[in-house]
């Protein structure tokens, strides 16, 4: 059994802190105006598509926004990339396959 | 004391600061020791195994002789079930659902994974316990309340689920009562093997012992941290696709029931526009993955028991590595094989044919390096080692009748036939089952102290092997006649399918012939507690961690912190004074 | 008996045990969501016709609960870096915040749900409605699950704080992980549902 004092935190100390808050304060002001923006946006009753295109870049770039400052995946260890990357793999097969099933008839005739 | 973070020895203890004698609940019941947890699931296992035999030995019966009155038994199941002791239909599709569901999820992964991972894995990387030990305890309760609700849906008005294992749209959604508890069980269960999912892959991370680098894991190791990959990942969209499937049977929801469908001649009047192909590939998505959950740990066990037996290191070890990661990363996008005959255009056919074929690949690999490992041993035959060495030419019939149902225009004539059901059995029944009895017996010593009767192990042994091609070679002859499976008359109703009915009556025999072989372990298996000859730590001079604790391990499993010296499989090494060099030993 | 890594870290992977198992969680939640966002997109392209969220669900008060729970998400970090900084006290006041903040966007639900329930717009109505009731249900009952997960720790669960400060900063991390994830399935949830 390790007693590892100084690993014990997860390698932040209170300096390291106060510079993290000011990054949480900086996001949260950049995720209010970015749904401002998404919501604004929608009011325009853009085509399908390029409405979903819009709305699914806004809501990836506060969703990486979120996992990167408030969720430290930005400074993360590889074996967490590692999963996420994985899980992410199959996140799209999961989307994109069954889809594919269904319309293949658009691709081939 | 100024500085909070200071770690006293007090605080480092999280729970239990003095080791207290636990109360039987405590100790019994509710533990959080791993190998408490491990015999727990174990038992369970073993038990829902033999009910899920028992209702499939009840269909033979309708099976063997259609419409023909059981003696005795048909009187005990009810005129519900079964007037004048013939069966009903719905009661046949009772049986079929539950046997499979039961096999696969209560029986073989409670046994497989819940078991054999709970109780092997921390010894085997040299861990005192789980990383979440009361995570792990939760786990196991979090199956028995499944399995209390499958057996309860026995009981609702309407009988247990009926649609078969899969739960097909839209039949599941109009189907009485007992689908909304097996919906309901199998949430319970996917919650359970997520929690264990990911406890095992924590564990092994972190908890495995000085020197215990990846490549020196034992092979049963790398079988279980890829198959726990496979529970996190592919069970959730099941779950999802469960709660929608409830929702259409209870909030009257249509995600799975299309427009314009008729029940009786009279036209539903729910919403309509779902798409019953959306529960296939949900469905599908979770059941690809999940049959190599069924087939990796036995991969595991298997490898374990030939090393040691052939006392010799295991062949082709880094490629048997190689090809489980990769066949478990393959295993998550070849589903659709399964959904061939949904009228899926040819692009995606293509596509999940090739995927489909690629990862047949890594499974021979597997096996032939498995059975390479046999070249050139000196090969012990008991009763572990009997069935190890019987599961690799039986894998081979199931993996290689799987062959023809993945390349989608092979598939149409088998699809959905008794060839297929020939094919899974193969491979999970003398397959999976195999490796599971040969690990009771090899890893018994350790949980008991004592071995199991070897004579009752060998009759237990040869009768199985025997009877479990009985009754499944003959369905290969039967499935490519042309014969549906879930047929309720087993296919006598259709002219084409008279050559081959009477192969059906000799499955049965087989079936319960095999059932009266089962005898000999049941009796062993219990006796031997008391009555088997006593070990100590090795006795059977192996080279993985586990074998350096003693049998039984106590709460902690080792005396200090084992390290791991070597590879796990130096049997035989040239100028050594044994036959085998411990990894745990300096 | 003691676990090795509960609060400590392993030296060649750089993680404790509750951090890989809190990740690991959230993976397989991602493939939950992932399979409800696959069946919307499936349900959707399969459907003759698609009402556009607006016209159904109320975009301004769901723009509302948006912002209460990306606000809750801030009050959460900042509740964990309180105890990085060895302020309980603020600590206890972040953590509150957080869990007012997502009653609220509990009770906002309710209205929201109870609107359209007495204008009989129920989950069997359509797909649309279906897939609005299911989606945000799920999501309501992770809301509901982080904020027991909290109150435990803002309450019964803070006595830790006395005894292993370290291993407590932790664990409100990892809770607030998964908050953090619950904010942000809402983040994709919102613009799918309401604004497309």
């Amino acid at each position: 059994m390790t007693s590892d004092h100084a690993t014990s935190m997860t390698g932040d100390h209170a300096v390291d802190i106060d510079r993290h808050v000011r990054v949480y304060i900086t996001v949260f002001v950049a995720l209010m105006v970015l749904t401002i923006v998404t919501v604004a946006v929608s009011r325009f009753h853009l085509p399908v598509p390029i409405a979903v295109t819009v709305a699914l870049l806004v809501a990836i770039i506060k969703g990486s926004l979120v996992a990167c400052y408030f969720m430290h995946l930005i400074s993360e260890k590889k074996l967490i990339y590692a999963v996420l990357a994985l899980t992410a793999v199959f996140f799209v097969a999961l989307l994109a396959l069954p889809i594919f099933t269904v319309s293949d008839g658009y691709w081939i005739h | 004391m100024s500085d909070p973070t200071a770690v006293t020895p007090k605080s480092h203890v999280a729970h239990e600061i003095h080791h207290e004698e636990l109360g039987f609940w405590r100790k019994y019941v509710f533990s959080t020791d791993h190998k408490v947890i491990g015999i727990q699931y174990a038992v369970t296992g073993l038990l829902f195994l033999l009910f899920g035999f028992s209702l499939m030995m009840l269909m033979r019966w309708q099976l063997a002789y259609p419409g023909a009155a059981l003696p005795l038994i048909g009187q005990l199941l009810g005129e519900a079930r079964m007037p004048g002791g013939t069966m009903l239909p719905e009661f046949y599709n009772e049986l079929g659902a539950m046997h499979g569901t039961i096999m696969v999820f209560l029986g073989v992964v409670p046994l497989a994974v819940g078991g054999f991972g709970n109780f092997v894995l921390p010894l085997q990387i040299g861990a005192p316990d789980m990383a979440f030990p009361k995570i792990n305890m939760v786990s196991y309760w979090c199956l028995f309340l499944g399995g209390i609700t499958m057996l309860g849906s026995f009981l609702v008005p309407g009988g247990a689920a009926q649609s078969g294992w899969t739960s097909y749209a839209p039949l599941s959604v109009i189907a009485g009562t007992g689908q909304t508890w097996w919906l309901i069980g199998m949430i319970f269960l996917i919650t359970s093997s997520l929690l264990g999912a990911l406890n095992f892959i924590t564990t092994t991370i972190q908890l495995r012992a000085k020197g215990l680098t990846f490549m020196r894991f034992p092979f049963f190791c790398w079988a279980q941290f890829v198959t726990a990959f496979l529970l996190l990942l592919a069970f959730p969209p099941l779950e999802a696709a469960g709660v929608m499937q409830l929702m259409d049977r209870v909030a009257g929801t249509s995600f799975f029931l299309p427009s314009g469908l008729v029940v009786s001649g009279q036209a539903l009047t729910n919403a309509g526009g779902g798409n019953p192909l959306l529960w296939q590939h949900l469905f599908w998505f979770l059941a690809h993955p999940e049959v190599y959950v069924l087939i990796l740990p036995a991969f595991g066990i298997v490898a374990e028991i030939i090393a040691n037996n052939t006392r010799k290191p295991l062949w082709g070890y880094r490629s048997m590595v190689y090809s489980l990661v990769f066949l478990g990363f393959m295993s998550f996008i070849v589903w659709a094989h399964h959904m061939f005959m949904t009228g899926m255009g040819t692009a995606m056919a293509a596509f999940f044919q090739t995927t489909t074929m690629i990862i047949s690949i890594p499974s021979v690999v597997i096996l032939t390096a498995l059975i390479i490992s046999l070249w050139g041993g000196s090969i012990r035959f008991n009763t572990p080692m009997l069935f190890a060495t019987a599961f690799l030419p039986m894998f081979g019939i199931g993996g290689l009748t799987g062959l023809p149902l993945g390349l989608n225009i092979a598939d149409i004539p088998l699809h959905d036939t008794y060839y297929v059901i020939a094919h899974f059995h193969y491979v999970v029944a003398p397959g999976t089952i195999f490796g599971l009895m040969a690990g009771i017996y090899y890893w018994y010593p350790k949980a008991t102290g004592r071995k199991m009767n070897e004579t009752l192990g060998k009759i237990h042994f040869w009768g199985t092997f025997i009877c479990m091609n009985v009754v499944f070679m003959p369905m290969f002859i039967i499935g490519m006649a042309g014969v549906s499976r879930r047929l309720f008359d087993a296919g006598t109703a259709y002219n084409f399918a008279q050559p081959t009915m009477h192969w059906n009556a000799v499955s049965s025999w087989g079936a319960w012939t095999m059932a009266l072989f089962q005898i000999p372990f049941i009796v062993n298996f219990f006796w031997s507690i008391r009555n088997g000859a006593t070990v100590g730590e090795n006795p059977w001079q192996a080279t993985t961690i586990e074998w350096s604790a003693p049998s039984p391990p106590p709460h902690g499993n080792f005396h200090g912190s084992p390290e791991a010296y070597r590879g796990p499989y130096e049997y035989s090494v040239p100028g050594a004074a044994t036959d085998f060099v411990p990894q745990y030993e300096a | 008996m003691d676990i090795p890594y509960t609060v400590e870290v392993r030296r060649d992977t750089g993680l404790t045990n509750g951090k890989i198992g809190i990740w690991l969680f959230l993976a397989s939640e991602v493939m939950l969501f992932g399979a409800l966002f696959a069946s919307y997109i499936l349900i959707r392209t399969g459907a003759p016709s698609w009402p556009r969220g607006d016209t159904i669900l109320d975009v301004p008060l769901a723009t509302f609960n948006t912002i209460v729970l990306i606000s809750s998400s801030v009050t959460m970090v900042m509740a964990w870096a309180s105890l990085m900084r060895r302020r309980f006290g603020t600590y206890r006041i972040y953590m509150g915040a957080t869990i007012l903040l997502g009653l609220v966007f509990l009770v906002v639900k309710y209205f929201e749900y109870g609107h359209h329930l007495r204008l009989g717009e129920f989950p069997s109505s359509n797909n649309f409605l279906a897939i609005y009731f299911t989606l945000t249900g799920l999501h309501m009952l992770h809301v509901f699950g982080g904020m027991v997960v909290n109150a435990y720790f803002w309450g019964p669960g803070a006595k830790l704080w006395k005894t292993n400060p370290v291993w407590f900063t932790n664990r409100v991390e990892h809770s607030g992980l998964f908050w953090h994830f619950v904010d942000l399935v809402w983040i994709f949830l919102f613009p799918t549902l309401y604004l497309l």
